[in-house]
């Protein structure tokens, strides 16, 4: 971790202002224990109250809000906290997601309800919460336009939005609409100073891999520490780029 | 004109009454909104989020029902979420005009409120039974979340149906401080952000803790508005002050806009970046220092924002715009039709040749 701050804190740099949706476990709560650990002010969001309270005590500073941002009614509620935590908003990541069936199940095997409910997690929840926050991501951008920064949404994407994988139907599926999506947004954000990047951050030993593939052999997985890592150099190099096409970028 | 009771933001038959400098009434479909700007000009929005600031609960001494609409704040500062002034009713709800609301159990120093999630203690009376500074115990967070999961939009009885936050956000809602929405604000959309920025008219913002509109009680509607913390930033400074070099004009979405770029120009120093608390009324002595233009709600004469038209056109235009707005049958209130009001010229003039 001292390795870590070594490399990457390079200058003085005013804190960022972050959220992250899903972020008691895996690649969220990984990202929010790197942005705590290095200053930044974070605001995460989960759908389980205890869990929630938990990371926010081992995370100093950082503030934990309980909502389900697969519920339409949660999304002012959630925004309003990261807003009033935060006191604005320069990077939302959408992180949370949903697997659709568990275990894994063919499409035709695929449950309508299941299906709905990973593009509920994984699609609507980012799109209403990105629009329900657009206002403060664009104000940050108006007042970073000086110093040459813009804001960020991120969306956690993945090789099964990409590739066809038997079994991976409704995530897949979710997955590759938000990284459409990702795209749409950037080409209306831009001239406001918002850029929008899906990242996939890879195959990773987490809960929501282990639910998918219980066999794995978990040491062939990339740790959610490592993900986490390129994924905030990523967020620091786009968040200093000038506004052009890139829109998909792989954190792999 | 009547009030306009569906919560629709952006109504495709709005209307606009149009005053321009010289005094002279046109009106028009909201929608030719950003033909009367020009190129140069830059308009000030108040990006406030809306706190849903209606926190229903009970007396705890009594355990008499009330509804707490939370009215002012000493700070936006994040961690300043513990004070609050208040504007207390009894039993009832927004179905219930204001102005019939009882009253609610006297009030003293000390007394406990039970709101939902959230417990609150009378800190002290503000010069009015239903005026009050109440204290929340727990942390920020926890007040924040308990007013996010409890409180409901401030409503008034000429929308029927319950609103909820999405009905009062604007497009660019951001810091969640203001008590009622910057309702001018609800004009806005992305796809009039992009309009403008084709046509070379700049975009900034200000966030501004707009108060609440009305309490039905006549003697706390005296005291309207209270003094409102807002915050200027520094790139809507140096958006203003470039405005000004190239002769453009200044236009203030909202009074809100209004009331706080003013109060900012008067300032030692002038118009500069940071937090300010807004405790200016302007009306008919007030000398504008900084904005050219404000687009508005309709509003009825003998409240704060009919008052505040009086510093950008004189009275005799003033009548004629409320009895344009009386025949066309314009729609008040948040939802309704909207005025832009050019800032008469002979005030618009250096002093030395007006």
């Amino acid at each position: 971790m001292n390795t870590f701050l070594m490399n990457t804190t390079q200058h003085v740099r005013a804190p960022l202002r972050i959220a992250i949706t899903g972020g008691t476990s895996g690649l969220g709560l990984a990202l929010v224990e790197a942005f705590a650990a290095r200053g930044d002010r974070v605001a995460f969001v989960a759908r389980h109250g205890d869990d929630v309270a938990r990371v926010a005590l081992a995370n100093a500073g950082s503030h934990g809000i309980a909502g389900d941002v697969a519920i339409k009614a949660d999304t002012h509620v959630i925004a309003l906290q990261i807003g009033a935590a935060l006191g604005g908003l320069d990077v939302l990541i959408h992180n949370a997601s949903s697997l659709g069936p568990v275990p894994l199940a063919l499409l035709a095997d695929t449950e309508c309800e299941d299906f709905e409910r990973a593009l509920a997690t994984n699609l609507l929840g980012p799109f209403r919460l990105t629009k329900a926050l657009l206002g403060s991501l664009a104000a940050a951008a108006r007042g970073g336009r000086a110093e040459g920064t813009r804001s960020l949404v991120v969306n956690v994407t993945s090789d099964a939005a990409v590739t066809a994988y038997a079994g991976w139907g409704a995530y897949g599926a979710s997955k590759a609409a938000l990284a459409h999506m990702s795209r749409i947004w950037h080409e209306e954000l831009q001239p406001h100073g918002v850029a929008v990047v899906a990242v996939d951050p890879g195959d990773m030993d987490t809960p929501m891999h282990a639910a998918a593939l219980p066999d794995a052999d978990r040491a062939t997985l990339k740790r959610p520490g490592d993900a986490a890592r390129e994924i905030v150099a990523l967020i620091d190099r786009e968040r200093h780029t000038a506004m052009d096409p890139g829109t998909s970028t792989s954190a792999t | 004109m009547k009030a306009a009771s569906l919560s629709v933001q952006r109504s495709l038959d709005a209307r606009l009454l149009h005053v321009d400098a010289a005094g002279r009434i046109v009106h028009r479909p909201r929608s030719r909104l950003p033909d009367l700007l020009a190129r140069g000009d830059l308009v000030v929005a108040n990006d406030a989020a809306t706190l849903p600031a209606s926190l229903g609960g009970h007396h705890v001494g009594s355990g008499a029902a009330i509804e707490a609409r939370l009215a002012g704040r000493r700070s936006l500062a994040v961690d300043d979420v513990h004070v609050f002034s208040a504007v207390v009713f009894g039993s009832g709800d927004f179905h219930t005009r204001t102005e019939d609301r009882p009253l609610p159990p006297p009030l003293l120093p000390g007394d406990r409120l039970a709101l939902g999630p959230l417990n609150a203690t009378v800190v002290r009376v503000l010069g009015h039974p239903r005026l009050v500074e109440i204290r929340f115990s727990g942390s920020a967070d926890r007040v924040w979340a308990g007013i996010a999961r409890h409180g409901r939009p401030v409503q008034y009885a000429h929308i029927a149906a319950p609103l909820a936050l999405w009905d009062v956000w604007t497009r660019v809602a951001a810091l969640p401080v203001a008590f009622e929405p910057p309702s001018a604000g609800f004009v806005l959309d992305w796809h009039l952000l992009d309009a403008w920025r084709a046509r070379g008219i700049g975009f900034a913002t200000l966030t501004h803790a707009a108060g609440l509109s009305s309490t039905g009680d006549p003697a706390l509607d005296a005291r309207l508005p209270f003094d409102e913390p807002y915050h200027l930033p520094a790139s809507t400074v140096a958006g203003i002050l470039a405005t000004q070099r190239r002769g453009g004009r200044v236009v203030a979405l909202g009074t809100t806009v209004a009331r706080a770029l003013e109060h900012a120009a008067t300032r030692p120093g002038g118009l500069r970046s940071g937090n300010g608390v807004a405790t200016n009324r302007l009306g008919p002595a007030t000398r504008l220092g900084v904005v050219d233009a404000l687009i508005s709600g309709t509003h009825e004469p003998g409240s704060s924002h009919h008052e505040l038209l009086r510093a950008f056109v004189a009275d005799e235009t003033l009548a004629r715009l409320d009895a344009d707005l009386e025949s066309g049958g314009y729609r008040s209130h948040e939802f309704g039709d909207s005025v832009l009001v050019e800032a008469a010229l002979v005030r618009a003039l250096p002093q030395c040749l007006a």
